[in-house]
């Protein structure tokens, strides 16, 4: 069986990360006083001697005891930071203090340790995350009661709850753990010395130290199965299980997690943690919905995939999930006690079930820490307001007025309906309080002043009693209803909101071409939706975080949330530290800084968040994908250029090659019948023919080594004269009898490459020729002008057209007559490169008169050498 | 001199160049060694003291350059360098290093046969006892003894240093002096870097006695090597 490649991926991932972090190694024990902080010590001790390594003692806690003492004499102590609370000083671990010294292994006591207010972090697991993510290893201690899962089940055992607790992933996460073992009686004899101070009974200790041993047990398992796993050994245990646990705002929710990550860990399953939000979950109060909030950090640091699902009803909207995601197991609390409603309805965990077909469903109480009071109803959001019971009042008073009015007391029926409507009026102005009220005030009214015995409250034909009970059913019926329909308009338009939010931001991108437009553009809208400032960081495979983006004047805090947002990147699940929330995109993290990060907590704000990111994530890759397209069209045109010279040059080099091969051919083999004069013909041709192919190729290299830079302009003050007069001898045979008159003057200098520019003039030389009719003349000048030196080639032959005196430099350009003439248009564009690279410009007008005059101008910079420097020979 | 023609030795490992050179040049009259390696070149050059070494700059086993520097270690035979690359620094080199011409392929016979001439033409010069003391070229008219030049019958003043130069220039008439040459001739090895300096001078020289400066006659610049006095 081939491992999972998404898996393998991760591990990879995982071990890459692992590199660069420090080495975690928990000491771990059944209680205090096992050894774990002696045994630490030793362990570093025998490091620092023997291997020398650079060991210092960040925190250690001797709690008085001897041999600790005397062992943490022999390091390096780090000084503790002293930090003032409550009129105390604390001591606490100089975290910035160990980041600047840097050791090799640093220890540091008691993982589950809360740091005093005013620290970086909160917790000190949180510190030695920050260690471990500066490469430095880290020896550390902690008990079994510490292991959040574990937690409901030490209190079980001690009837002792912890406060402190550190996240089961810190512990999965470390590289080693070292049980530190004691057996409970040698524990005890311990106690009894007075070595340590413990309130734990043998059972106890029996308990707990079965406790840890499973611990530890477990992660060796994990170890070996993550090994075999790697090794694509045949699972042999039904992966397929996934557990889905419903939270809610209960405190009860917290013990439901716990148990359900056991489930998971027994059964080796992936597991989801969700919570439904109805239109009642809105109206909840403050604190509740904190806790909700709370309960999915903490599924998410007991590794659950959370999720928040919206809909009417819960049983329904989880059912759909689980179906979904394949869940096989679903896990409920029991219902605290048992609510009126439920009573003439199904109840969630009834609903559940019913609809649950192949999923198991568990309903468990989990264990409680302190009994607190679940509140059964919910309290709606909004107070009523005083006009609301004033204008229940008002509507009653009216029903009954025109009650007497239109009907009087012979028409009951009639009358109730009117207090009905008065009802549903009362409802949609003013609220549910204010119908509850008044659908009462309409009973009584109708028992005071239209029931026997009239303006009493007694009631002399039950049969009222019915119509009562009913007027006042469907009074609470109608101002539920409203109430409802009022919590779902809520709902639409907050969802309506997030739409509209969103779709401003996703038009504005669909309008962006670029990469770094488009995370311009969704910084902006992030910014302002969230009123926050807002980065984008790039995560790369090595772990390096880099800012691509981010709102002007913030500086975000990469360093210090390192671990996080490299979480967020591996995990793809929105994370929230201090400073800010972290969500993930596709290779990196938007990282949102609020001025209040609580409020980014909500669940709302969360969601908004997601859709936020992942709209940015898709515009970020369409518009990377559009570069990518944009530079594969360029490839493409450069492609088609380089075909189009292909098959030039081909033409090009065979034609001459054609003939050559054809003449000399003929010279070969039909010798005997060829006349001298014929002979001298074909020969005559060949020879002209390798001048046209010599002119050919030296234009083509001339041309690919311009282009691929690897011509060196050597400028050096020439007589252009010279240069002149170089390139004219060069070619005067070949100028067919056109008589080249150059007037330049004999004094007169610039700063050129004197090879390259022959090459220039030769070419303009050859052009001309080319292009005029036989014994035409050619006019070469060249004159200073405002700190140039300009060198014109002037001819008398057809000249060139108007629009093509730019385009007649582009690379294989040619004229309409050049069919026959040949030549891959080259030798202009090489003038132009190498006039350009002089810092020159060329350019053609035609003369009056006719005929074209090529021009090129040479910039004088600097001074020309006089003679001074070679002495007179005497 | 022999009556025979000139020995030629030609160091080539083009098989279609070596045709091409056999067929001219026997028909000229010159005889022919062959070689393919430089190795093979300068143990013929030592078994057989050719009068002439035609030196393909593009050999499998050394670069012209060193052969050329083995060569001039015990000979002064005249050695004419065949470049394939228009650039080639070690045409530059290998004239610096004692190469008497160059020439870029591809040329024509009629280029060929003109340089190797003037290249065995120095040599007989050289080997005969008699100093020719007037230089002729067309109107130009150099008296060596009498330290006088003349353009077309009339007497041309020139700066000592001016003469110095024309006189270099004389003495390796018809081949190519590398711009290193002539500064190391004329002003001392002290002074080879000052090419354009150099070009003043010519310049000035031209000014005196190129009919027409511009289109020069007898003073022609090789950009990038040097210069060279045109015969006829």
């Amino acid at each position: 069986m081939r491992p999972d490649p998404d898996a393998l991926l991760e591990r990879v991932r995982a071990e890459e990360r692992k590199e660069k972090r420090g080495r975690l190694t928990i000491f771990f024990g059944a209680a205090p006083g096992v050894g774990k902080t002696f045994g630490m010590m030793q362990e570093a001790g025998f490091l620092r001697d023997v291997e020398g390594l650079d060991v210092v003692a960040g925190v250690i806690e001797t709690h008085g005891r001897f041999e600790t003492t005397t062992l943490l004499a022999g390091f390096e102590r780090l000084p503790r930071k002293k930090v003032q609370h409550a009129g105390i000083l604390l001591d606490e671990l100089d975290l910035d203090g160990a980041l600047t010294r840097k050791p090799r292994l640093i220890l540091v006591d008691e993982l589950a340790h809360t740091n005093a207010p005013g620290s970086r972090h909160t917790k000190r697991w949180e510190d030695v995350e920050e260690l471990l993510a500066a490469g430095i290893d880290v020896y550390t201690t902690l008990n079994v009661q510490h292991v959040e899962s574990l937690n409901d089940v030490v209190a079980q055992i001690t009837g002792v709850a912890v406060r402190e607790t550190v996240p089961d992933k810190v512990i999965d996460d470390a590289d080693d753990i070292k049980l530190v073992d004691l057996p409970p009686d040698e524990l005890l004899e311990r106690i009894r010395e007075g070595k340590v101070e413990s309130f734990f009974q043998k059972g106890n200790l029996l308990a707990l130290r079965e406790l840890a041993l499973r611990k530890t047990a477990e992660r060796v398992d994990a170890e070996m199965r993550a090994w075999r796993a790697a090794h694509g050994i045949e699972k042999t245990w039904a992966a397929t299980d996934r557990i889905l646990v419903c939270i809610g705002a209960s405190p009860y929710s917290a013990n439901l997690l716990r148990a359900g990550r056991r489930m998971a860990a027994g059964l080796r399953a992936e597991w989801f943690a969700v919570n439904v939000e109805t239109p009642s979950t809105l109206r909840l109060p403050p604190e509740d919905r904190a806790r909700i909030t709370q309960n999915l950090r903490l599924a998410e640091q007991l590794g659950a995939e959370t999720a928040t699902l919206t809909g009417e009803r819960p049983a329904e909207e989880i059912l759909r999930f689980a179906r979904e995601r394949n869940v096989t197991k679903i896990v409920v609390g029991k219902p605290r006690a048992v609510r009126w409603r439920d009573r003439f309805g199904t109840s969630f965990v009834d609903e559940l079930l019913l609809g649950s077909g192949e999923i198991d469903i568990f309903a468990t109480t989990g264990e409680a820490e302190k009994i607190e009071a679940v509140k059964p109803a919910k309290q709606p959001a909004r107070p009523q307001s005083i006009g609301g019971y004033a204008g229940a009042i008002l509507v009653v008073g009216t029903a009954t007025g025109l009650g007497f009015a239109f009907f009087g007391r012979n028409e009951l029926a009639d009358v109730v309906m009117l207090y009905l409507l008065g009802n549903v009026v009362v409802a949609t102005r003013f609220g549910f309080r204010a119908s509850v009220v008044c659908g009462v005030l309409s009973v009584l009214a109708f028992d005071f002043f239209f029931t026997q015995p009239y303006l009493t409250f007694a009631v002399s034909d039950l049969r009222h009693i019915v119509t009562f009970g009913v007027m006042l059913l469907v009074g609470v019926v109608i101002a539920t209803l409203t109430q409802r329909v009022r919590d779902q308009v809520e709902v639409a338009r907050k969802s309506e909101m997030r739409t509209a939010l969103l779709y401003a931001m996703s038009r504005e991108l669909s309008r962006t071409e670029g990469v770094i437009p488009v995370m311009r553009v969704g910084v902006r809208h992030v910014e302002r939706v969230f009123d926050a400032k807002v980065a984008v960081l790039a995560v790369e495979k090595s772990g390096a975080i880099a800012v691509e983006h981010a709102s002007d004047e913030l500086d975000p805090p990469i360093t210090a949330d390192t671990g996080v947002i490299q979480w967020v990147t591996s995990e793809r699940q929105n994370r929230s530290s201090t400073r800010g929330l972290y969500v993930p995109l596709p290779s990196g993290v938007l990282a949102i800084y609020a001025d209040d990060p609580k409020k980014l907590d909500d669940p709302e704000q969360q969601r908004l968040a997601d859709a936020f990111a992942t709209q940015i994530a898709t515009a970020i890759e369409r518009a990377r994908l559009g570069e990518e397209t944009e530079r594969a069209r360029m490839q493409v045109e450069a492609e088609q250029l380089r075909s189009t010279l292909l098959s030039s040059v081909s033409h090009d080099l065979r034609t001459p090659l054609a003939v050559m091969r054809g003449a000399a051919s003929t010279l070969v083999e039909d010798d005997e019948k060829l006349t001298n004069a014929s002979r001298r013909e074909l020969a005559s041709a060949v020879l002209e023919e390798t001048e046209r192919l010599e002119r050919q190729v030296r234009n083509l290299l001339d041309m690919t080594r311009l282009e691929s830079g690897a011509v060196k302009i050597v400028k050096e003050w020439q007589s252009l004269q010279e240069v002149i007069g170089a390139a004219w001898s060069r070619v005067e045979s070949r100028l067919g009898g056109r008589v080249v008159k150059i007037d330049v003057p004999g004094d007169l200098v610039a700063p050129f490459d004197g090879v390259l520019l022959e090459q220039v003039i030769l070419n303009l030389l050859e052009n001309a020729s080319k292009y005029t009719p036989e014994g035409t003349p050619i006019e070469v000048t060249a004159h200073k002008r405002a700190g140039e030196v300009i060198v014109e080639i002037a001819d008398r032959g057809p000249g060139v057209p108007k629009d093509e005196t730019d385009r007649i430099f582009d690379k294989f350009h040619r004229g309409p007559s050049e069919r026959t003439k040949g030549g891959v248009g080259l030798g202009l564009t090489i003038c132009r490169a190498i006039v350009s690279a002089h810092g020159g410009r060329i350019w053609v007008d035609n003369r009056p008169g006719g005929g074209a005059a090529f021009a090129f101008s040479l910039p004088l910079e600097g001074e020309p050498p006089t003679a001074g420097e070679l002495p007179e020979i005497t | 001199m022999s009556t025979q023609g000139p020995l030629v030795l030609v160091v080539e490992d083009e098989p279609q160049m070596l045709r091409f050179l056999r067929t001219s040049l026997t028909t000229h009259g010159y005889r022919l060694v062959e070689s393919t390696t430089a190795t093979d070149g300068l143990a013929q050059a030592t078994a057989r003291n050719p009068d002439l070494v035609l030196l393909d700059l593009g050999l499998p086993d050394l670069d012209g350059l060193e052969v050329t520097k083995r060569l001039r270690e015990w000979s002064r035979t005249p050695i004419i360098v065949l470049s394939a690359r228009g650039q080639d620094e070690d045409k530059i080199n290998a004239l610096d290093a004692g190469a008497d011409d160059y020439l870029t392929k591809p040329f024509s016979v009629g280029e060929l046969l003109a340089r190797m001439r003037v290249a065995l033409r120095h040599v007989a010069e050289a080997s005969s006892s008699v100093d020719e003391p007037v230089f002729t070229v067309d109107d130009l008219k150099v008296d060596l003894g009498a330290r006088q030049v003349f353009v077309a019958g009339n007497e041309v003043h020139l700066t000592p240093t001016e003469y110095r130069l024309l006189t270099t220039l004389v003495r390796h008439a018809g081949k190519v002096v590398t711009h290193r040459q002539l500064l190391k001739e004329v002003w001392g090895p002290t002074y080879v870097e000052h090419t354009q300096y150099l070009r003043v001078f010519m310049g000035q020289l031209r000014q005196k006695l190129e009919p027409d400066p511009a289109k020069p006659r007898y003073l022609i610049n090789e950009p990038g090597v040097g210069y060279r006095l045109k015969l006829r």
